[in-house]
């Protein structure tokens, strides 16, 4: 019995299913029960289709403001090879945002809703992109260890519910293992280099590992919410367990690289199986994500002075019969 | 005015309250469905979508967005607005019963009938 057929509005663990018909409720669990797809034009709970707008979108908004801080270096990355690279990554971030605000456009908001969402700050991104890229090493730790991060939470969601999402996020995937192995080349170079790469890439790793512990975001609450978005496929894994899968694979290829991890805490508990580590600082993450961080301002401000020099060639470009309609898939 | 560790945007003095008007309806254009075939031989598959003010817009951001990497022939791109779909609520015309055997190569079995004449007629 997957369907809840009587819903008790008053009930607060119901409340997101409040005035959802219970027939249409039930059948709808029951398809994501048996693993089978929702797709665009499907009925789906209210509550279904405003998580799953806000989650797309905001990885959306993330590909973009992520492209930024590695943009950054293009004009001065080490070397013609190390130029063609990252702007080949850069580009590929560029492209997943434009596949993710596809898969959530298919939900019902327009790409110019969300992309004024995101200019005026309402709409929120991954904040690790909130920070800068010092050096050169800053941007090869982000090529790195932030998409390993994003990869973990990526392949976890590519098992969602949501048959536009999980078809961005397989394709967004098989770009992603480029990117990583991309990044690790290039610490493993900086790593096995001259002391004073060494310096430049431990440096940037002590720079970006509070940002990367706090990249999952802070234990789930457990609630009847976090609950049924789970039965639901729209959340996948807790962000407790993807930070200790990212730990678990990772901890050990930074370690064989002789660089420290700034966390004296930071060992495997080899009762538990998993990874003790000091309590990353989530005041400092809640200040950062709410406009408090080093480049917040910035990387708004670039986003809409982009979207502003380019409206004209839009404007100039756009023809009177065209009509909008809401992609299929 | 932004001081920004980037040469290109410390360059372009911006301010940090630049507020602009917000984004009108059709700003983003249209979408087109993008068909992608990976050799020829295959059959053109629906990879996606993307906006574009025309369909020669919509090839080159198709040939960007879809044709990066590994194997590439040709695109089609296609309005969306003329694509006619079937509705997922009436998935149950594509429905079959056991009977529709007559339809299937499985349906027609012989070698019985073929293995019994010869036995009888030893042939």
């Amino acid at each position: 019995m997957y369907g809840n057929a009587y819903i008790d509005p008053n009930e607060k663990a119901n409340a997101m299913l409040a005035g959802e018909d219970p027939i249409k409720l039930a059948e709808f669990e029951a398809r994501i029960a048996r693993g089978e797809k929702i797709e665009p034009k499907d009925w789906m709970p209210k509550e279904y289709r405003k998580q799953l707008i806000r989650m797309i979108e905001q990885h959306g908004h993330s590909e973009i403001i992520g492209a930024l801080p590695e943009g950054t270096w293009i004009t001065r990355a080490p070397g013609f090879k190390r130029k063609l690279a990252l702007m080949a990554k850069v580009q590929d971030e560029v492209g997943h945002a434009q596949l993710l605000y596809s898969a959530a456009e298919t939900l019902g908001k327009s790409r110019e809703d969300m992309i004024n969402d995101l200019i005026t700050g309402k709409s929120k991104y991954s904040n690790v992109f909130n920070y800068p890229a010092y050096t050169w090493a800053d941007a090869c730790i982000i090529a790195w260890l932030i998409d390993a991060g994003a990869i973990i939470n990526q392949v976890a969601n590519a098992k969602g519910s949501y048959g536009p999402y999980c078809r961005a996020l397989d394709r967004i995937c098989t770009e992603e293992s480029f990117h990583l192995k991309y990044g690790h080349d290039n610490v493993v170079t900086l790593a096995t280099g001259t002391p004073i790469q060494r310096k430049m890439v431990q440096e940037a790793l002590t720079r970006w590992w509070p940002p990367i512990m706090h990249f999952f975001g802070p234990s789930d609450k457990i609630s009847s919410h976090t609950e049924i978005l789970m039965r639901w496929k729209v959340k996948m894994a807790s962000n407790d367990d993807m930070r200790q899968q990212f730990l678990n694979m990772y901890v050990p290829k930074i370690w064989d690289l002789g660089l420290v991890i700034p966390d004296a805490n930071l060992k495997k508990n080899e009762e538990t199986g998993k990874w003790d580590y000091t309590e990353p600082d989530w005041d400092e993450f809640k200040r950062v994500i709410n406009g408090g961080g080093p480049c917040n301002a910035e990387r708004l401000a670039v986003r809409r002075m982009a979207e502003e020099k380019g409206r004209w060639v839009r404007a100039a470009l756009l023809r009177k019969d065209e009509k909008y309609v809401t992609p299929l898939a | 005015m932004i001081n920004s560790l980037d040469p290109r945007i410390a360059r372009e003095q911006i301010n940090e309250d630049n507020t602009i008007a917000p984004l009108t309806e059709m700003d983003q254009f249209e979408t087109y469905e993008v068909f992608h075939q990976k050799k020829r031989g295959d059959q053109h598959v629906h990879v996606g979508i993307v906006h574009a003010p025309n369909a020669e817009m919509a090839l080159l951001f198709g040939k960007e967005q879809f044709g990066r990497r590994g194997l590439s022939v040709n695109i089609w791109v296609v309005k969306t607005s003329n694509v006619f779909a079937s509705d997922y609520d009436d998935a149950d015309i594509f429905e079959t019963v056991p009977e529709k055997q007559y339809r299937e190569a499985g349906g027609y079995k012989v070698m019985d009938k073929i293995n019994k004449y010869k036995k009888e007629n030893k042939v």
